[in-house]
C-alpha cells in the first residue's frame, strides 16, 4: 500500500500510449485465407489460444514459406481487453519476417517492450501483464502446429510466472543462493508474482502447475535437509549433535571394530555417549567372546580408541563398563 | 466530445439544488451542531429539516432511529458487526443469512465475522435471479438465525427482492432483517412503515446526493452495539462530528428522489426500455433478469464474442461511460454468482456491461448511446476470434 494505491481506477491511466493506439486501432487484425496464402507461395497455420469462459481468448494466422520457414505475414482475432489485443497487434508485428524458429524466442517481455513509449516506463500496469502472455502462447501454439510437435516439446524450461517469465530453475536458485525466506523476497529478487500474482498461491486469478509457496516450502525443507546431511555426513566432528556423533562413531566401529572383533567370536555395543568438559566419553560393553578377555581392557581398548582418534576426533575417551 | 453518463449504480450526479443547499454549512452557518453557543444551535434548524426529510422518505415513525454515516458500506458493516457483538458471540444464536450475490461489503463484512467464529449461510438466488420468501424458509430457523441480510435491488442487475414477503418470514421466526436499500431508494418505493425490516442502509451519492454520507435506520426498539465510539453524537449510537452540510444535502436529495419515483417508473424506464430494446436488436445479444422484476433504470447486457473490459474502454472512447461485472485485471477471477445462479455460462460472464441510467439521463442521449453501442459491438465482433458471425 502506498499513496498510489489509495485512490483507485488507475488502471487505464498507466496504459502506454502505443497500447491506447493499436487498441483502437489495431494494425494486423483480420485473417488469412487460404487463397491469400497460396498466392504468396505460403503455408497458412491458424493457431487458437485461450477460452472465452477463461476471459482471454486469441487466434493467430501466420502465412509461412515452406522454403524458408520464414513468415510472410501475421493477423490476429482476439477476444479480450485492451491490453489483449494491443499486445497481439504488436506481437503479430513483431513475428513477421523472422522465421518460425526466431518467432518462438518473442516472449511477452519483448511484446511489452515494444508497447512502451519510453524504455523506463511500463506499457501497461502490473496486474495486465498476463495479458500479455496469450500472445507469447499463441505463438507457440502457432510453431506447434506448423513444425507438426506438440507444443510442450518446445517449451525450453518449466515456467513459474507467465508475465514475468520466471522458470521454476531460477526461483530455486535464487531462493538458495540468496537463503530467501518469504514469497515476497522471491517477488522481489525475481519480479515473479509481482504482475498478475496468480503464482503466489492457489486461488489466484488463474489455476498454475507451481506457485511460490510450494516452491519456497520445498526448497526450504530441501535445503534444510542438505544441511542435516552435511552436516552428519563429514565436516568438523565436534560441530555435530550428540546423535550426528553416535553415528559417525558407529560408522567407524562397523567398518574398522567389529569385523576384527567377530573374528574372535565377539562384539561390542555403546551404551552411552556423554560429553565432559572437553572430553567425548564413549561407554561400550563388550559380548560375547570379548567379554572378560584380558585383551578387552588393554590392547583392544587402545586400538578402538586409536582408530576413533586416527577416524573422527583426539578427544574421544572409551570406556569399558 | 459531449459525454454521456450510463453509470448511476456506481455513483451519480449530485443534483444541482443539492450542491446549492449545502452551500451555507461550509463558511457560514459552520458551528458543531454539539456546541451550546449559537453558532451550534443555529444549525439544528437545517439539521431538524434534514432529519425530517430523511424520515418521510423512507417512512421512518419519530421512535424509530436514522443514524447518519459516511455511507452504506460503514452502515452494513455496522449492522452486521453490531449484531455480532449483540446476538452471535453470547448464543445461542449463531447463523447470519444472507445471499451470494450481495455487494462485497456485506460479503465481506460477513467473511471476516466467520473468522470470529460466526456461522454464515449464502443463499443461492432462484431462476429470476433473486431470494424468494420459500427460499428463506428453507434455511430460517427460529433457534439458530439472528439476522437476514438481504439486499432490496441488485446492483449489478437491477433485480429486486421481494422484500415484503422475505421481512414478513423474519418477523414470523422471530429473527432481525436488515436490507441493504443502495440500490433502491429513488428507483422504487422504500417505505419501513410497510415493509418489516428492523435494519435498512442507504448512501446520498447514489440519489443524487453527496458522496461520504449515509443513512441507517434502526427500528424503535431494536439494540445494536455501535461500530464507532467516542462522543454522544447521534444519541450514542455513532460518534463523530456529523458533516452538517452533507446531511442537509442528503436530506433534500432524499425528498427530491422520493418525489421522482413516479417519473423514475415512468420516463426513466421508458428511456432504460429504448435502450434497451436497442441493444436487443444486436444479433446475439440477451439482457439478465425480467424487465418488471428490475429497478427501472438498469440493464445489465451480455454481447457474445466481446470481452467486457474491451467493451467499455471502446464505449469510453466514444464518450459512453458503462461498466463492466467482470474484471479481467482483478487478482481473483471467480464466475458472477449472479450469473451462475440463473444458469447464464461462464463465456458470458466476460461478456457483461451494466448500462444504469437517471433521472438526469435524457432522449438525445439514450439515442446517441444506442449508436455509440451498435457501433462499438460491430468493431470489437469484426477483431473478435470467438464470434463466428463477425463478417
Amino acid at each position: 500500500m502506498a499513496k498510489n494505491d489509495l485512490i483507485g481506477g488507475s488502471l487505464w491511466e498507466n496504459y502506454s500510449t502505443k497500447v491506447s493506439e493499436r487498441m483502437n486501432n489495431p494494425r494486423h487484425r483480420g485473417e488469412i485465407s487460404e487463397e491469400e496464402a497460396q498466392a504468396l507461395g505460403a503455408r497458412l497455420i491458424v493457431a487458437d489460444w485461450g477460452a472465452e469462459s477463461c476471459g482471454d481468448a486469441v487466434r493467430l494466422y501466420w502465412a509461412v514459406e515452406p522454403k524458408t520457414d520464414r513468415i510472410l505475414k501475421a493477423r490476429f482475432k482476439s477476444f479480450g481487453c485492451g491490453t489483449a489485443i494491443a499486445s497481439s497487434d504488436m506481437m503479430a508485428e513483431l513475428s513477421i519476417g523472422k522465421t518460425v524458429d526466431e518467432a518462438l524466442k518473442i516472449t511477452n517481455i519483448e511484446v511489452e517492450h515494444s508497447l512502451r513509449d519510453s524504455a523506463g516506463t511500463p506499457a501497461i500496469p502490473p496486474q495486465k501483464m498476463h495479458c500479455s502472455v496469450m500472445a507469447y502462447d499463441v505463438i507457440k501454439k502457432a510453431a506447434s502446429i506448423y513444425k507438426n510437435v506438440d507444443m510442450s516439446s518446445l517449451a525450453e524450461e518449466e515456467i513459474v510466472c507467465e508475465c514475468a517469465r520466471v522458470s521454476l530453475s531460477t526461483i530455486q536458485d535464487v531462493i538458495r543462493i540468496n537463503d530467501l525466506k518469504t514469497v515476497e523476497a522471491i517477488t522481489q529478487y525475481t519480479k515473479a508474482g509481482a504482475f498478475c500474482k496468480s503464482c503466489l498461491h492457489p486461488g489466484g486469478h488463474e489455476k498454475r502447475k507451481y506457485y511460490l509457496v510450494d516452491i519456497l516450502r520445498d526448497t526450504r525443507a530441501a535445503m534444510e535437509q542438505e544441511t542435516l546431511t552435511a552436516q552428519a555426513d563429514g565436516g568438523d566432528f565436534s560441530a555435530k549433535t550428540l546423535i550426528q556423533k553416535h553415528r559417525a562413531i558407529e560408522n567407524v566401529l562397523d567398518k574398522s571394530i567389529r569385523p576384527m572383533l567377530a573374528s574372535d567370536g565377539g562384539s561390542m555395543e555403546i551404551i552411552d555417549i556423554r560429553e565432559n568438559e572437553g572430553a567425548i566419553n564413549v561407554y561400550i560393553r563388550y559380548l560375547g567372546a570379548c567379554k572378560g578377555c584380558v585383551s578387552s581392557t588393554k590392547g583392544t581398548l587402545q586400538f578402538i580408541e586409536n582408530m576413533l582418534h586416527q577416524e573422527l576426533a583426539p578427544n574421544i575417551r572409551v570406556l569399558p563398563v | 466530445m459531449d459525454r454521456i453518463y450510463l453509470d448511476n449504480n456506481a455513483t451519480t450526479i449530485t443534483d444541482p439544488r443539492v450542491r446549492e443547499a449545502l452551500d451555507p454549512y461550509f463558511c457560514r452557518q459552520y458551528g458543531n451542531p454539539n456546541s451550546l453557543h449559537s453558532f451550534g444551535t443555529e444549525v439544528h434548524v437545517a439539521m431538524r429539516l434534514a432529519m425530517d426529510r430523511l424520515y418521510s422518505g423512507i417512512g421512518a415513525g419519530e421512535e424509530d432511529d436514522i443514524i447518519v454515516t459516511s455511507c452504506a458500506c460503514e452502515g452494513n458493516n455496522h449492522v452486521l458487526k453490531g449484531v455480532y457483538f449483540d446476538l452471535l458471540r453470547s448464543g445461542p444464536k449463531n447463523e447470519i443469512l444472507t445471499s451470494q450475490v450481495e455487494h462485497p461489503c456485506v460479503r465481506n463484512t460477513c467473511a471476516f465475522l466467520e473468522e470470529l467464529g460466526a456461522k454464515v449461510i449464502y443463499m443461492p438466488v432462484n431462476a429470476d435471479g433473486v431470494i424468494d420468501a420459500a427460499i428463506l424458509r428453507r434455511y430460517i430457523h427460529p433457534e439458530r438465525t439472528a439476522l437476514v441480510s438481504l439486499m432490496w435491488a441488485n446492483n449489478e442487475t437491477g433485480l429486486v427482492f421481494p422484500v415484503q414477503e422475505l421481512g414478513e418470514v423474519c418477523r414470523e421466526n422471530g429473527v432481525l432483517f436488515h436490507s441493504d436499500a443502495v440500490q433502491a431508494i429513488g428507483k422504487v418505493p422504500v417505505d419501513v412503515a410497510r415493509v418489516p425490516v428492523d435494519f435498512l442502509t442507504f448512501s446520498a451519492h447514489k440519489f443524487h446526493g453527496p458522496k461520504g454520507i449515509g443513512g441507517l435506520f434502526i427500528r424503535r426498539g431494536r439494540k445494536l452495539t455501535p461500530l464507532i465510539h467516542g462522543g454522544e453524537q447521534m444519541g450514542g449510537r455513532r460518534a463523530g462530528t456529523i458533516n452538517v452540510a452533507f446531511l442537509v444535502g442528503m436530506g433534500l436529495a432524499m425528498e427530491m428522489a422520493v418525489d421522482n419515483l413516479a417519473y423514475e417508473s415512468s420516463a426513466v424506464r421508458a428511456l432504460r426500455d429504448r435502450l434497451e430494446d436497442a441493444i436487443l436488436e444486436i444479433p446475439d445479444t440477451l439482457v439478465v433478469g425480467k424487465r418488471e422484476l428490475r429497478t427501472p433504470n438498469t440493464i445489465l447486457a451480455s454481447f457474445r464474442g466481446i470481452e467486457g473490459e474491451a467493451m467499455i474502454w471502446d464505449l469510453n472512447a466514444n464518450g459512453v461511460a458503462a461498466s463492466t461485472g467482470s474484471a479481467c485485471a482483478s487478482e481473483s477471477l471467480e464466475a458472477n454468482p449472479t450469473f451462475a445462479a440463473m444458469g447464464i455460462s461462464d463465456e458470458l460472464a466476460h461478456t457483461s456491461i451494466r448500462f444504469s441510467l437517471s433521472r438526469f439521463s435524457s432522449e438525445a442521449e439514450i439515442e446517441k448511446a444506442a449508436a455509440v453501442i451498435r457501433q462499438s459491438a460491430q468493431r470489437l465482433r469484426a477483431i473478435s476470434s470467438t464470434y463466428a458471425n463477425g463478417k
